[in-house]
């Protein structure tokens, strides 16, 4: 507990820089991270990531020293030329896309590794923290790496604020951004140099196997909350911070841990919880809607067979057992018990000794759904010459999504009928 | 104007298909006679390829059923044919015509066994009526766009079904092939097989089919070529949707509702 | 060549057939990226498998690691149809978590787990030759490795020669193949079985990312140089074999991974056949002037 108090309170400067470092690395990636990830080129952002750790080897190679900007430089230049080779052997070759970034992520991943483990053979002191890139070690940001890579953490966002309306329109429909004279191709050189940057800085906390995940994870997550790019894009930088200042933390309290596994792993579980839990688009929120619809319409069909039931004698208000009701039905009703008493604190239904009775507002409501189910069927046979014998397992979905405005129409078109096509009564509106 | 026939090679029964939760084919009754050469039209988007899917089990239903021969699918998969459009594949997929070709036996062989000189010699026989012979052993990349229909419509020949669904045979390939094509399928129709067309050329549907099937998201008419292909009929086909079934299909997808309250059982 | 070279050379070159010839179909389905993230999920598997079985059972734990490879296919496919993530951040969220879940667990159970992180992607090829088997009277029947790897290939042999045109069909058109009743979805998870069974066979002697090099490499390569699918799955093993051999004299004069120099030389294959192939290479292309409009966009339109 202390621990995380001494964290929390920043009172340590090194701590302060790491943790703020951090945050701006993470958001910075999950910010061109959502451009990514809505131009459908998630997978490519794996292919750069891992096409930098050679970059940062030669870089080591040629001048000895682990400088920040030498570094960035050597990784920002393997990282745009495999996108370059991937777009070169999609468009000269038969190899589809998949293929072609599959191929570019592996050799150019493995040209580092042969880099890599010769440099680390090699005996030159300089090289202990290299591996560091594999899978990133926020702690070990300090001095003048962290100033450089905040920079260019900070240049990244100024420039996706700056930009944000062409980057936008960019993302939704390229073709009309063309037709308006927005200048497309150097917007998509721009964003493509800036997802390269993004990857390079974010592999100093996560590492080089795991940077996909700090693109497209956290768009992949606030996608679920909103639909507006905006909020989006904001949303995913605020998660991603969150889990890159834990990284900062973990890398603080147990030196010993990789830093970018817990911090992808932090992302992961918020956007599973996304998928499952989010307002509206989440799993459960869907299953959930889903059921309410399956007991409206359970509600519904027992004041319609209650309203069939006083069809055949013309006294609706009579009352019958759940067992009546079921051997009207051709089909069972779900959850039938819950229903009856829904209905009845609805005031629809009303209980007596000899079982269930609409009420007066239960009538009318009956009615509607009736008069729905029956204009319905007329409209499938008049206007779609559907048999007639078929008509009415389709009515008994549609008869519980019209609208009134739907109604409407309906009754004009079939000219304000007063019969179904099983010749039976539609009851007129109240 | 939907007609009827006694003991039909097909039968389609108050059949509906959605797509990502819309409905795109409306509760469609339709019954095709044998040794017919059946014509499916239809505007853009209408329903015509979702149908042909739909009867040879490709999409979920969410109500009603099919016969072919009176029987279920499965109990007569061998003797139906289906023919996908052309652009469904990737012809840039290492295999010969001849390859494709001997694909429409792989039905026949069950599960271990592989296909031999008897598959061969039925393959290079489907290539031959379709006037492919000499391209068997030719990469399929590199025939044109008519060769590559003749190779599916070899493939499909080599199964030697009673009944054959094709998506569009007739899509980018040219006049000569065209003309190949149908003379090949009235010969098929002589033979006594009923072949199934997804078509979207009213002006050779008159001359091509025998019957004919009128789509635009319902069915509005299946009947002989000259009762169906009417200027009233034809108008309500192209003449726009019906904006009501439009507006609830809608509905239906955005109110996360189901198409039907519950799964479709076969009668 | 001294003995270990030979098995390392040998251990190589069977973990390159195995993975070149499931390549084949992954590539012809486009389906590369699911390789690779299934390569990067069985970690978790891997890690929990040596937590429990210890290295005896060895077939259990691979069939239990392999399942765990099935199950983020199926995680995949959920998170698309189910929750309706994007195809693609649906594969790269899937398989960043489940690798992370991996190294995490090998963190935390360091000193029970025979695995360190930097092997979990390039490997220790160069160690098969230490972990002899031996028979119960002492006899020295070889390196462990080559023998599990070697069950692996006869059953993917046998898998590939018995199902293959089932495979070859769903590959190709599997509309028709449902058509014709085989079920697409039975071949895809038996496919994707096998993909996994590989990693995990293959992963403690080359790594995560070798067998994705593996995977796509040689038959990327052997794509562009036949136009028939059984000579690519012979060609795609040969090139695998032969950049093995490479792979291991390149690593020893860099004295760099043998896993690394491997995936170096499968890129040195690529190029190659990218440029000189008389059927499908730049080369034959320009001369044909098939190449030529195409290449102009290409040059213009960045992937990102």
């Amino acid at each position: 507990m202390n621990t995380l108090w001494e964290f929390l309170s920043m009172s340590d400067a090194n701590v302060r820089f790491v943790t703020i470092g951090s945050i701006l690395l993470a958001a910075s990636s999950a910010v061109v991270g959502c451009f990514t990830v809505l131009r459908k080129r998630a997978l490519v952002g794996d292919a750069v990531a891992h096409a930098v750790l050679p970059g940062v080897c030669l870089a080591f190679l040629f001048t000895g020293e682990k400088n920040p900007l030498l570094l960035l430089l050597g990784s920002f230049v393997t990282g745009w030329l495999s996108l370059v080779l991937i777009d070169v052997i999609r468009a000269n070759s038969r190899i589809k896309e998949d293929t072609a970034i599959g191929l570019v992520l592996s050799v150019f991943f493995g040209i580092g590794i042969l880099f890599l483990t010769s440099i680390q053979h090699s005996g030159n002191e300089n090289q202990s923290g290299l591996d560091k890139f594999l899978f990133g070690s926020a702690a070990a940001l300090v001095g003048q790496d962290l100033i450089t890579f905040g920079a260019v953490a900070l240049l990244l966002l100024l420039s996706v604020l700056l930009l944000y309306k062409e980057f936008k329109l960019l993302s939704f429909d390229p073709a009309y951004a063309r037709t308006i004279g927005l200048p497309v191709k150097g917007l998509e050189l721009l964003l493509t140099t800036l997802t390269v940057l993004a990857v390079v800085v974010g592999i100093q906390s996560v590492g080089v196997v795991l940077m996909s995940a700090m693109l497209i994870t956290p768009a992949a997550a606030a996608r679920f909350w909103t639909d507006r790019l905006g909020v989006m894009v904001l949303l995913a930088a605020a998660m991603s911070s969150l889990c890159g200042a834990a990284g900062a933390f973990v890398s603080f309290t147990a030196p010993a841990m990789p830093t970018g596994p817990w911090i992808v792993m932090l992302l992961s579980l918020l956007a599973i919880f996304s998928f499952v839990l989010a307002p509206k688009k989440g799993i459960l929120a869907r299953y959930l809607l889903q059921r309410r619809i399956r007991r409206q319409m359970t509600r519904e069909n027992i004041l319609k067979t209650l309203f069939h039931l006083g069809e055949a004698t013309g006294e609706y208000g009579h009352s019958y057992s759940k067992q009546q009701i079921l051997e009207r039905r051709q089909k069972p009703l779900l959850q039938m018990k819950n229903s009856l008493h829904t209905l009845r604190r609805k005031g629809l239904i009303k209980k007596s000794r000899e079982g269930w009775a609409l009420t007066e507002a239960g009538k009318k409501e009956a009615q509607r759904v009736v008069r729905l189910h029956r204009l319905w069927e007329l409209y499938l046979t008049e206007y779609l010459h559907v048999a007639s014998d078929h008509v009415h397992e389709d009515a008994e979905t549609i008869e519980h999504v019209l609208t009134p405005e739907l109604e409407k129409r309906l009754e004009e078109l079939l000219h304000y009928p007063t019969a179904d096509p099983h010749h039976t009564q539609i009851p007129q509106q109240p | 104007m939907i007609q009827h026939v006694k003991d039909p090679v097909l039968e389609v029964h108050d059949l509906t298909v959605s797509y990502q939760r819309k409905p795109v084919l409306w509760d469609v009754d339709l019954t095709l006679p044998s040794q017919a050469l059946v014509g499916i039209i239809g505007p853009n988007g209408a329903g015509k390829s979702t149908l042909i899917k739909a009867i040879m089990g490709l999409l979920p239903l969410n109500s009603g059923f099919v016969e072919l021969f009176g029987k279920s699918l499965e109990e007569v998969r061998k003797r139906v044919s289906y023919v996908p459009q052309r652009e469904s594949v990737d012809w840039d997929f290492p295999a010969s015509a001849l390859d494709v070709a001997m694909m429409g036996t792989y039905g026949q062989l069950g599960l271990f066994r592989r296909p031999g000189a008897r598959e061969k010699k039925l393959a290079m026989e489907a290539l031959e009526k379709v006037g492919m012979q000499d391209f068997a052993q030719r990469q399929i990349s590199q025939l044109s766009g008519g060769q590559q229909q003749r190779v599916f419509l070899a493939r499909a020949l080599a199964q030697d079904a009673d009944l054959y669904l094709m998506d569009e045979p007739f899509a980018g390939v040219d006049i000569a092939t065209e003309t190949a094509i149908i003379q090949l399928l009235r010969q098929m129709r002589e033979a006594g097989k009923t072949v199934v067309v997804v078509h979207h050329d009213l002006q050779s549907a008159q001359d091509y089919f025998d019957w004919v099937i009128l789509l635009n998201m319902r069915l509005i008419a299946s009947g002989p070529t000259d009762e169906t292909l009417t200027p009233a009929l034809l108008e309500k086909t192209y003449g726009g949707r019906l904006t009501e079934l439009s507006r609830v299909s809608e509905l239906l997808h955005k109110k996360n509702f189901p198409i039907r309250e519950t799964k479709p059982t076969r009668k | 060549m001294n003995i270990d070279a030979f098995w390392i050379i040998f251990t190589g070159s069977l973990v390159a057939i195995c993975c070149s010839l499931l390549g084949c179909f992954l590539i012809l389905r486009r389906m590369a990226m699911v390789g690779d993230a299934i390569s990067h999920a069985v970690l978790p598997g891997i890690v929990l498998a040596f937590l429990f079985s210890g290295s005896r059972e060895v077939w259990t734990m691979l069939i239990g690691a392999a399942a765990l490879g099935v199950a983020c296919t199926f995680l995949i496919e959920f998170f698309h149809k189910k929750a309706g993530v994007q195809a693609d951040a649906s594969i790269g969220v899937t398989f960043t978590w489940l690798f992370a879940l991996g190294i995490i667990l090998i963190s935390v159970y360091a000193g029970k787990v025979d695995l360190d992180q930097d092997c979990v992607l390039y490997g220790e090829i160069a160690y098969v030759p230490l972990d002899l088997w031996f028979t119960e009277s002492g006899r020295n029947l070889g390196p462990r490795t080559v023998w599990i790897i070697g069950g692996v290939l006869l059953i993917l042999v046998l898998f590939i020669s018995f199902f293959y045109k089932q495979l070859y069909l769903t590959s190709f058109d599997s509309a028709f193949a449902a058509a014709i009743g085989i079920s697409t979805t039975l071949w895809y998870y038996l496919l994707m079985s096998a993909v996994s069974l590989t990693t995990v066979a293959a992963f403690e002697s080359v790594g995560a990312i070798l067998v994705v090099a593996l995977m796509v490499g040689p038959p990327a390569t052997a794509y562009l140089l036949t136009d028939d699918l059984k000579k690519m799955l012979l060609l795609s093993s040969g090139l695998g074999i032969i950049a093995s051999a490479a792979g291991f004299y390149l690593a020893l004069w860099l004295n760099g991974s043998v896993a690394g120099a491997i995936s170096a030389v499968i890129g040195v294959q690529f190029t190659l056949a990218f440029v000189f192939s008389p059927s499908h290479g730049i080369i034959a292309r320009n001369r044909k002037g098939l190449a030529a409009p195409r290449m102009a966009e290409a040059t213009v339109e960045p992937v990102l």
